[in-house]
């Protein structure tokens, strides 16, 4: 079947199999390689991506529920090349990532919840991060700079 | 800002990882490329009866099923262990037969039967379904301990009763006159349970077979790209050193599981050839658990002695380590040479005795993970200490620093040498950070809502940089332990350093760029590190054993000294100086007390344009060196854990981590600061929540994230990390390593800080809120009785 959907602000179109996952048509046939796959039960996270403007595992939803959807990944976070995403520096300004195969989901997860946390003008504790971390796991940093990283991203982006 | 040694230099290698645009294995596609599925045994133990592929061959897009026989005859060898270990008989390992896809026999549920090639992944995976594979079902054991028992089931015809070998060290007769005599003896039973290391980038390879030049390109998940190469050369028979590439790109963790040569690259190389396609296999994570070498899975009694001043008089242990169904690369010395030889701790111990009988069963083989043998030899001797300290109504930390090493070198009675340290310091650090003055009030503030605080040390001492080839070959290592690199000054002055050292997460291309920018003055953005390609590197010998720093920016410092040199002539000689009033500075090359000097691109240009450099010298700025090291390392320090447990159920909060350590000197603090924070983790997570869990069937468990118990955020604590170090006198920089202190030193800290808690220091590992309430009911049932 031929799915279309707008990726990191660009409409595409492929013929895929019914069965395609939206991961394996952002990785196999969009070939946008920063969104990983950690695990094949929906627990690590690695895969994280947003859809419509909400995080989401993209190894458990198929392509064709993503029909039409407004996806970005990694790859599209900042808003240009040259630019980086604050979120993104961060991660990189507090040492939040070591081998980088969890990152992009991390930073994906971490952007969605300050946002909803920004827009519901509620403050993000590191009691809520360590919780809102739940679905992303990490085996390099121990989390401590992950945690770091995102509360000072969190700062980074209300003075964007 | 500075960039030398010492500066917390945010990483080069960041960037490309944040943006989304790092080149892990399975990131990439050859051309004309296939896929790879593995029909995997579901039986753990059981002989093959007959294979029919005809369904799976009927499938469209399948191109072709191989089998182990096949592989056989085309001469592909097995899987060995690189290590040998000689029994206390004087007799040589028992190493059975392993081929990369199972001919006769399969023991362990994964072990694989046959690979499927098709066009895409999910073909291939029904494709392998599709294989019908007859199987007689054998009897199964999974614990060492019931391996050794009479009338176990046999695993290999040359491993009688599944003893691998049955090892020793340290002298018998003396360390049992001194337990004899010793006023107080601890014994314990001590289990360091099974963990899967878990990397998250699953393991992943891609082959390639260039007819016309009879040449293979694998690319692989390797932490040793070059030893990958060796091995599948020399033993496997895939392809001559010469006609084999192996390229670990970007690589997504490794801890150890990425060292070995596993079946399935063997595989997809000689399908590769067979088929005419390029093939690449990604593990999923189930098959992760199910095939990537596991780690520690130890049994031990353990039995410590002291005087009535509480001097210790003498260690003996016994252990047995399950090695699994096969003998996995160096499986044969995570057990002995990387553990029994630390059991001396940080401690004067006269009289240590360890036995060690390594084991076969139908698990998963197990080999290094993340400290290797250190982490277990840690955990017996550190257990004991605190044990014994509350048998005798001591202060852990005092029995502790009353047997304290002081002076350097110290020979300990089981090989190693130490060679400095300061162990008061760091304990007195850490007990300052954590405020372990405080503790009493904390605990009472603790009762007063309902909660068991605890306090527990853990005092580790660790070898790294591993270690003198002569030393290692003596006591049986197949290879030596040295490391590679090459300095090439370009003409235009930038640097590109090649080191066999291999980074999956280390940050190598930042901390290596550090020692270069502080030896010549120059920007870390005007050097570049490369590595991970046997095409470009030099043979190296790769990343493990925390060893990169100690052995791998030493043969760096060694090209250095040559480049130096090299540049020194040049600028004397244009210069019209002497050598010796040469010195560098500041990205210049200068004459000493004038004004005379050469910019740092400028001797390089004259390097290569060859037009004016002194007569008889060869043009060019490059230089390579080896380095071997003169002796392992010993990173040591003082781990402080601090838990409340709730009694009604168990549940048990880390509520302060405090880690002192003696890396020797350190490059980039925030580097080494996170490898500290990534070892506790690991530490916490075997010590609180990790089990790899058989069946009596050998069906593991606990082979999924739904299953297995991943330390997530909400688990672990903040971590306070501090260094008290001292000077590493064996390599140029004075490095001792830093990659797996903290996975060696934190298990005990959390179960002495647990037991401490409940009263109770009968406590295995890992203390799940079940397991710490039976024993807080355990210890309360018997206070009722008494």
């Amino acid at each position: 079947m031929k799915i279309a959907m707008i990726v990191n602000g660009k409409s595409v179109s492929r013929e895929v199999s019914d069965n395609t996952l939206l991961v394996e048509y952002i990785r196999d046939h969009l070939r946008l390689t920063g969104t990983h796959v950690g695990c094949d039960t929906s627990q690590c996270g690695a895969c994280v991506v947003h859809v419509d403007g909400q995080a989401i595992k993209s190894c458990t939803m198929l392509a064709a529920s993503a029909e039409g959807a407004a996806v970005t990944t990694v790859e599209g976070l900042a808003k240009s090349k040259d630019d980086l995403h604050p979120m993104q520096v961060a991660f990189k300004e507090n040492h939040g990532l070591q081998c980088g195969f969890c990152t992009p989901g991390m930073i994906m997860t971490a952007t969605d919840m300050v946002a909803r946390y920004q827009a519901q003008g509620k403050e993000i504790t590191e009691d809520a991060i360590r919780h809102e971390l739940e679905g992303n796991i990490c085996r390099c940093t121990g989390y401590h700079n992950i945690v770091k990283s995102i509360a000072d991203g969190a700062s980074k982006m209300t003075t964007v | 800002m500075s960039e030398g040694i010492g500066a917390r230099v945010l990483r080069k290698e960041d960037k490309r990882f944040i943006t989304g645009k790092g080149r892990y294995t399975d990131d990439i596609v050859e051309a004309n490329q296939a896929y790879a599925a593995f029909v995997r045994s579901p039986h753990a133990h059981a002989r093959i009866i007959a294979i029919d592929t005809s369904a799976a061959m009927a499938i469209e897009g399948v191109e072709t099923v191989l089998m182990g026989p096949e592989l056989v005859a085309d001469g592909i060898g097995n899987i060995i262990c690189g290590w040998g270990v000689t029994s206390k008989d004087g007799s040589a390992m028992n190493m059975g037969a392993w081929s990369a896809l199972a001919t006769d026999k399969v023991r362990y549920v994964g072990d694989a039967v046959a690979i499927v090639v098709a066009d895409s992944k999910s073909i291939a995976k029904l494709a392998a379904e599709a294989v019908v594979v007859t199987y007689e079902e054998l009897p199964v054991v999974v614990g060492s301990v019931q391996a050794l028992a009479k009338g176990a089931p046999q695993l290999h015809d040359n491993a009688p009763g599944n003893l691998i070998f049955d090892w020793e060290i340290g002298d018998l007769a003396p360390t049992d006159a001194a337990l004899a005599t010793a006023a107080h003896v601890t014994e314990m039973d001590i289990t360091n349970n099974r963990l899967a290391p878990n990397p998250m980038e699953p393991r992943s390879a891609i082959a390639t077979f260039n007819e016309a030049e009879d040449h293979y390109t694998l690319y692989t998940t390797s932490q040793n790209p070059h030893v990958a190469r060796l091995v599948l050369s020399a033993f496997y028979n895939v392809a001559p050193e010469h006609k084999l590439r192996v390229i670990a790109p970007d690589v997504g963790g490794g801890f150890g599981s990425k060292i070995y040569i596993y079946p399935e690259e063997i595989a997809c190389l000689w399908a590769a050839m067979k088929s005419g396609r390029s093939i690449k296999w990604t593990s999923d994570r189930t098959e992760a658990f199910l095939t990537d070498a596991h780690g520690r899975d130890h049994v031990s009694t353990a039995k410590i002695g002291f005087d009535k001043d509480g001097m210790i008089v003498g260690l003996k242990v016994d252990t047995k380590a399950n090695l699994g169904a096969y003998m996995s690369l160096f499986s044969s010395a995570v057990p002995t040479y990387l553990y029994a030889t630390l059991l001396s701790g940080q401690y004067n111990i006269a009289n240590i005795y360890c036995n060690v009988q390594a084991v076969y069963t139908n698990t998963v083989p197990v080999d290094a993970y993340r400290g290797a043998g250190r982490p277990e030899a840690c955990y017996v001797i550190e257990r004991l200490m605190e044990t014994a300290a509350r048998e005798m109504g001591m202060d852990p930390s005092e029995l502790r620093a009353k047997n304290f090493v002081t002076s350097f070198p110290h020979q300990t009675p089981v090989i190693m040498a130490y060679d400095s340290g300061d162990f008061a310091a760091n304990q007195k650090q850490a007990q300052d950070a954590a405020d372990v003055a405080g503790f009493a009030a904390r605990k009472a503030e603790a009762a007063s809502r309902g909660k068991l605080r605890g306090l527990g040390y853990s005092n580790y001492i660790e070898a790294c940089g591993i270690a003198p080839s002569a030393a290692v070959g003596s006591l049986g290592a197949g290879v030596g332990l040295w490391e590679s690199a090459e300095v090439r000054v370009n003409p235009v002055g930038t640097i590109e350093i090649l080191t066999g050292s291999h980074s999956h997460g280390q940050g190598h291309e930042t901390t290596f760029a550090q020692i270069v920018a502080e030896r010549f003055g120059l920007p870390t953005e005007n050097i570049q590190i490369v590595h991970g390609d046997t095409d470009k590197v030099q043979f190296g010998m790769g990343t493990y054993g925390s060893r990169s720093g100690a052995v791998g920016m030493s043969a760096i410092v060694k090209a250095m000294d040559k480049v130096e040199a090299k540049v020194k002539k040049i600028a004397a000689h244009v210069l019209e100086a002497g050598e010796d009033d040469i010195v560098i500075e500041g990205g210049a090359v200068k004459v000493a007390g004038t004004d005379k000097q050469m910019l740092w691109h400028e001797v390089g240009l004259a390097a290569y344009t060859a037009h004016n450099i002194p007569a008889g010298m060869e043009p060019g700025l490059k230089e390579s060196a080896f380095y071997d090291p003169t002796n392992f390392t010993f990173p040591a320090g003082c781990y402080i854990c601090e838990v409340e447990v709730d009694p009604d159920t168990g549940v048990t909060e880390v509520v302060q981590f405090v880690a002192s350590d003696d890396f020797g000197t350190i490059i980039n603090p925030m580097i080494v600061e996170g490898q500290v924070h990534g070892g506790i983790a690991q530490g916490i997570g075997q010590a609180m929540l990790e089990n790899v869990v058989y069946d009596d069937a050998g069906q593991q468990l606990s082979a999924s994230y739904m299953d297995y118990t991943m330390p997530r955020a909400d688990d672990l604590p903040n971590y306070s990390v501090h260094h008290a170090s001292t000077t590493c006198p064996g390599n140029p920089l004075g490095m001792k390593g830093c990659g797996e202190a903290g996975a060696i030193g934190s298990p005990p800290a959390v179960i002495n800080a647990i037991t401490d808690a409940i009263g109770n220091n009968n406590l295995s590992m890992p203390a799940t809120p079940a397991a710490v309430w039976t024993a807080l009911q355990d210890v309360r049932s018997k206070l009722a009785a008494e």
